[in-house]
């Protein structure tokens, strides 16, 4: 976890004053709602169908429970009582009223956190792997640059009115759970043969309406030149970015008119001006933002004490043991996802009391920490193994110990038509059908590792193009229709998804989706074979037909 | 609209020419970038001093052989929204070390003021006179720094790097 100091802490208060100033000009009339728009925008605050949406930056992931008590005492003071975690790592309310959210800024900078950059056409969130620090394997935690980052795109003076947003993800597994192919940056962290931490730099992934996957700019960035290399991408975007049509100004349109090679061309020669600046980073600042973050005094523990042994007689606590608790680097201690998943509930949604029993939780058994992942879930990063039983227990009392992690009913879904001002079609409602659909968890379990996501509109907040089966609402006629696509994924082998014929009405989606895991189940060779790999094996055609035979 | 120059309201001695406006005898005049081009020779002898306006989609580059001359460079935010100007200005004071006046003309409004001085502006065509009223206060919104700059402002990670080394002092 990092620890703000006076000069974090500082910032984010000048941050919070300007922004009270900001919206008593807009309630005095001094702003026009245009010249507002784009300040609340940089703070995080869209106009959406029903009322002003905020949403709040948890950077790279990383909550402390301090912090997770702030976002529910926001949740419960300024809004509904619950909030909605999102695919970046950030989380929003949806009821906020615009005069009340100075205070509550000001109640999140008490525990430093903030909205800065969370929306508007800027640098934001940086987002991480939720299992960094503690994932087996991982080469070096991060999170320690995701911060360095974090701060050099904070309030930017050069880059805080770019053609359109700009996204960071980093990841330093072999396995990416941040999805860097589909960001505008995607740094993967790696060690020269030198032993040296650099990174491989990816450019121009992202999602919306012309998807693609990220390309490889630099094999090899070192680490003390990461800041001017992002910094030598950036000027060529802001410079050269398109700014005439909104659907064709980011960074991956410039960089697939341009051509890769024509691109890193150009921000080879930018960062060849700047590369020996003083954006050069020397290991005493990188030892020094290392040095605040706080890592747990880990006991040595028993891989398999007496309290699992106990508590495998229980199938409810093995479903879930099976289902939820993953590998920690430390053998004595696990990585505990909690699903945000229940049967029949919007994706991502926390109540401000589970937030609050959450914190405790995080407390009593995960050294004060909790992670968000970009698929709406939580995790406890750093739990004893002996105390899994104890820790399921309290979970399953909260109605958090769903196990469906990475399962059919582990949706992906952007809040659509009953939010946002942008959809043409409803999300949650049918997301909640298809839990209601794979509630048995022995059926979930027979079909395996399935993401299925789900957008309301082309913008594609639900990553529709990466799910392994991929849902995407349009408005045709006057109608909700949705078309489905398979064979798309978010992680290191990043691909976009194929479309498997016309369009659906809301009322068939469910039965197509179940159309297509029944064709999987009867087409897969073994039990093995995920539901990706029978689709990459055999291609589209067999699902197609099933869909359509009856159709 | 106003002119902020120094931290301070103060009257603007330049006069803007068009593309096309007949050449006034004396006085300072902001030439756009085209004409400039055009007939730098000539503007440049006459008495009076000149400054250009460059537009936000040309390259800054181009003006370099000039910048020794000149006495203004006039960048131009369309709207508020488009930030390329932010770029012109840091290569014309970090990388051509342009030392004259940059002036931040277009819309201009209270809320990039401390954007366009660490980007290198030192002069404001303010589109609201409150805001330009307001620009001591609103300069001095912020004390904390994140990314190094040609305006010299000391960074967060080097303040940090100080009081670390003043730290070590005692120990």
């Amino acid at each position: 976890m990092y620890a703000y100091d006076e000069i974090d802490r500082t910032l984010v208060n000048e941050r919070v004053s300007e922004f009270r100033d900001q919206v008593q000009r807009r309630l005095s009339g001094e702003l026009t709602e245009d010249e507002f728009k784009m300040l609340r925008l940089q703070n995080g605050v869209y106009l959406q169908l029903h009322a002003y949406m905020f949403r709040v930056a948890i950077p790279y992931g990383t909550l402390a429970s301090n912090q997770l008590r702030a976002l529910a005492h926001v949740a419960r003071k300024y809004d509904r009582g619950y909030g909605h975690f999102t695919t970046r790592q950030n989380i929003q309310f949806n009821w906020i009223k615009l005069s009340d959210l100075p205070d509550a800024l000001a109640d999140l900078a008490e525990v430093g956190i903030h909205a800065m950059q969370t929306s508007g056409n800027n640098m934001r969130n940086v987002t991480s792997d939720q299992w960094a620090g503690v994932a087996p394997g991982e080469i070096e935690d991060p999170r320690i640059w995701s911060e360095l980052i974090r701060q050099h795109t904070t309030l930017h003076p050069e880059f805080s009115f770019l053609p359109r947003k700009f996204k960071i993800a980093i990841t330093a597994s072999d396995h990416d759970r941040a999805a860097i192919k589909v960001h505008d940056i995607g740094l993967r962290l790696i060690r020269n043969e030198k032993g040296e931490t650099g990174f491989e730099v990816l450019v121009g992934g992202g999602l919306g309406r012309t998807p693609f996957i990220g390309k490889t700019i630099k094999h090899f960035v070192h680490g003390r030149d990461l800041l001017s290399y992002i910094e030598a991408i950036l000027r060529v975007y802001n410079q050269y970015g398109r700014r005439d049509n909104i659907y064709k100004a980011r960074i991956k349109i410039l960089v697939h008119e341009l051509g890769i090679e024509k691109f890193s061309r150009e921000v080879e020669e930018e960062w060849q001006q700047i590369r020996y600046s003083s954006l050069q980073i020397d290991d005493e600042v990188i030892e020094d933002i290392r040095s605040r973050f706080i890592y747990p005094a880990y006991e040595k523990l028993p891989h398999m004490p007496d309290e699992l042994r106990q508590a495998a007689a229980d199938p409810e606590f093995e479903a879930w043991r099976k289902n939820s608790v993953a590998a920690h680097k430390n053998p004595g201690y696990s990585v505990v996802t909690i699903s945000l998943k229940p049967i029949g509930a919007p994706p991502g949604d926390a109540t401000a009391e589970q937030m609050d029993a959450l914190a405790d939780l995080a407390d009593k058994y995960s050294f004060g920490e909790i992670r968000v992942g970009h698929e709406q879930n939580l995790a406890l990063p750093h739990v004893a193994k002996r105390d899994l039983p104890a820790l399921w227990k309290a979970l399953d009392k909260l109605g958090l110990a769903t196990p469906n992690v990475n399962l059919i009913t582990d949706i992906i879904a952007c809040p659509g038509l009953d939010y946002c001002s942008l959809a043409n079609a409803r999300s949650i409602p049918i997301a909640q059908e298809l839990t209601r659909r794979f509630a048995n968890h022995e059926l979930a379990n027979l079909i395996g590792r399935l993401h299925i996501n789900i957008s309301g509109c082309i913008n594609a907040c639900g990553h529709h193009h990466v799910g392994h089966i991929g849902i995407l609402g349009v408005e045709k006629n006057g109608e909700e229709v949705y078309q489905i696509t398979i064979g798309g994924r978010a992680d290191e082998n990043a691909a976009l998804g194929t479309l498997i014929g016309p369009g659906v009405k809301f009322d068939e989606v469910a039965d197509v989706v179940e159309d297509i895991v029944e064709a999987y189940l009867a087409l897969r060779e073994r039990p093995e074979e995920l539901f990706m790999d029978t689709v990459k094996r055999l291609g589209v055609e067999p699902f197609k037909e099933r869909v359509y035979a009856t159709r | 609209m106003p002119l902020v120059n120094g931290g301070k309201i103060v009257d603007d001695s330049f006069v803007k020419l068009a593309v096309d406006t007949p050449l006034p005898e004396g006085g300072d005049i902001l030439v756009p970038a085209e004409r400039f081009l055009g007939e730098a020779e000539g503007l440049l002898k006459r008495a009076g001093k000149v400054g250009v306006i460059w537009p936000n989609n040309r390259d800054i580059a181009e003006l370099v052989p000039y910048l020794g001359k000149i006495a203004a460079v006039a960048l131009v935010f369309p709207t508020f929204r488009d930030g390329r100007a932010y770029s012109q200005a840091r290569l014309l004071r970090e990388r051509y070390n342009y030392r004259g006046e940059l002036r931040a003309t277009g819309q201009v409004l209270r809320d990039q003021f401390v954007f366009m001085l660490r980007a290198g502006f030192d002069s404001f065509e303010v589109k609201k006179q409150a805001d330009a009223e307001a620009f001591m206060q609103t300069a001095k919104r912020y004390s904390v720094f994140y990314q190094p700059t040609g305006d010299g402002r000391i960074t967060a990670l080097h303040r940090r790097m100080q009081l670390r080394h003043s730290e070590g002092v005692g120990t």
